[in-house]
């Protein structure tokens, strides 16, 4: 049987089976709307509001400050746009950076033409964000800061915490987009002194369709859909209860795994100095010490990304590219770009992210087979010279 | 998202190489736009095409199309191959999604301006259906003209 490697879990995660087992009551069984004053509802009413405070509990929030929604973007549109708005009369500038997730950077569009103004501070071509810049930019009419915690392609972890704390000095929310930080990294809302923070079910191993926004109280942020007064009003539409029972669960198991975060962090070392040290002309993109553990991001001269996945593709192996060839918009990533790697580097990028999930072997497998496949896609290469050297045996 | 005809050109590329004492060599693309296309001709006295190879950075598609280029016009006439299109090249490939189109146009140019070069290396005056763009998807409009 051909080898499976799942090393894409920046993209999404399987769903654990105990994270399956503990949801599975709620379509069939326990299928109550929350709502309902009659039993039925009130025995789903109860596991909500236990996931609401597992959640709560272990971001260190109140658990009136956990709102679900039914995605990372959603919550990152809300945090954005309902902050931004609620704010408007205030000022109308907000600050943020330019590698953030697409989320992000649309949602930000979306607001300037409306008529709001957007700093996107620097990247340094480590991949990561001076807080200094961040203050330089705060003008008298900012009311908003938007940063990520984590980066998605590159994996590059930024001073959240020194961010919060000149927000909070020159009176500016500060919101961070976390869904790759959190399951990955230790993410306490009150220690990172954050205002608002959004993460995603499926990137640790809870379905696709959940997430959740923390919005502190006192944070002056827009009711995101008007309805039956659910999540506290400012969320209207009947509760995914088995998906934030499955979230609680997933952020649980995630929280306890931070321990076992060294031997993921192992694994892509090895992943990233064998594949260094077997194939010339390859990078490595962003810093490796500011890093989430499982995150490598590499580029590979003289091939393009595509090509790279659909031969990983075919020898079992799940990754993915910045290449523009690979994406619908024909642009090559952002995120590289902001970094200052340069276009055609840009184009021969590949991403593996590792979890708890994959094991010694998978990263065997990825060493044995991705230098043969940059090989083969070099020697058909114009780009690549004779003279340059090759893959070691 | 590709059909078996581009997965079978992809993996078992034909005609890859260079021709030492090719007579017509084309490159298109660049590196910055993702994809670089270079074709050799050997072509005889008669105007024949006798060997052809190629050398592409690019996606799949990319090297799917040119692969598939290769075989459409090899052993056929320099006349005959400068009627190839990209049209030709997606059908032959059943298919390419929309956005990979433009690798198909890249293919129909990369053989064009080979025969472009042979022509030039001769001394004679260059056909107008070898007279190309320089190959990258944003310097013409090209794709959306032969994507239909």
């Amino acid at each position: 049987m051909k080898r499976f490697v799942y090393a894409d879990n920046a993209a999404t995660t399987k769903v654990l089976p105990e994270v399956r087992d503990v949801m599975m009551p709620f379509f069939d069984e326990v299928y109550g709307n929350p709502s309902s004053a009659y039993s039925k509802g009130t025995e789903a009413a109860s596991p909500l509001m236990q996931a609401r405070e597992t959640i709560a509990s272990l971001l260190g929030a109140k658990t009136t400050e956990i709102f679900f929604t039914a995605s990372g973007s959603e919550a990152d549109n809300w945090a954005i746009k309902g902050a931004a708005q609620a704010n408007a009369k205030k000022g109308r500038h907000i600050i943020s950076s330019k590698f953030e997730h697409h989320a992000v950077l649309h949602a930000l569009e979306s607001l300037e033409r409306d008529g709001f103004e957007v700093t996107y501070v620097d990247v340094n071509k480590n991949g990561v964000i001076d807080p200094a810049d961040v203050e330089k930019a705060i003008r008298p009419d900012t009311t908003l800061i938007a940063i990520m915690m984590a980066n998605n392609e590159i994996g590059t972890i930024q001073p959240i915490k020194e961010i919060a704390a000149i927000g909070k000095a020159h009176g500016v929310t500060v919101f961070t987009d976390a869904v790759q930080a959190v399951g990955n990294m230790p993410v306490n809302v009150k220690e990172l002194g954050v205002d608002m923070l959004s993460l995603s079910g499926h990137k640790i191993h809870a379905p696709k369709g959940i997430g959740v926004l923390y919005i502190r109280t006192g944070t002056r942020c827009r009711t995101l859909i008007d309805g039956g007064g659910q999540e506290r009003g400012r969320r209207g539409g009947t509760e995914n209860v088995a998906f934030a029972v499955a979230l609680a669960k997933a952020l649980e198991i995630a929280t306890a795994r931070l321990s076992d975060m060294a031997r993921v962090k192992a694994m892509r070392d090895r992943l990233m100095n064998t594949l260094l040290d077997k194939i010339p002309y390859a990078h490595v993109n962003g810093d490796t010490d500011r890093r989430l553990a499982g995150n490598l991001n590499m580029t590979f001269e003289c091939v393009e990304g595509e090509s790279l996945l659909m031969w990983l593709d075919a020898s079992g192996i799940c990754a993915s590219t910045g290449s523009a060839c690979n994406s619908a918009s024909l642009e090559p990533s952002h995120v590289l770009l902001s970094i200052g790697v340069p276009v055609e580097h840009a184009h021969g990028s590949l991403r593996f992210s590792l979890s708890h999930e994959n094991t010694e072997e998978d990263v065997d497998h990825i060493i044995q087979t991705l230098p043969v496949i940059v090989q083969r896609l070099r020697d058909m290469s114009p780009l690549y010279n004779s003279t340059m050297a090759r893959v070691k045996e | 998202m590709y059909s078996e005809k581009v997965i079978d050109h992809f993996t078992n590329p034909r005609n890859v190489g260079e021709i030492a004492d090719a007579n017509g060599v084309g490159e298109v693309g660049n590196a910055k736009c993702g994809d670089i296309m270079r074709i050799y001709l050997k072509i005889d006295d008669n105007g024949i095409i006798t060997d052809v190879k190629f050398k592409t950075f690019g996606c799949g598609a990319a090297i799917a199309t040119s692969s598939i280029a290769t075989e459409m016009i090899k052993g056929k006439s320099v006349s005959e191959a400068l009627t190839l299109t990209n049209k030709a090249v997606i059908e032959a490939l059943d298919g390419l999604p929309p956005v990979k189109v433009h690798c198909s146009v890249l293919a129909e140019e990369a053989v064009k301006s080979a025969i472009a070069d042979y022509y030039t290396r001769r001394g004679e005056e260059v056909p107008p259906e070898a007279i190309i763009c320089d190959g990258c998807c944003d310097s013409c409009d090209s794709c959306s003209t032969h994507a239909e």
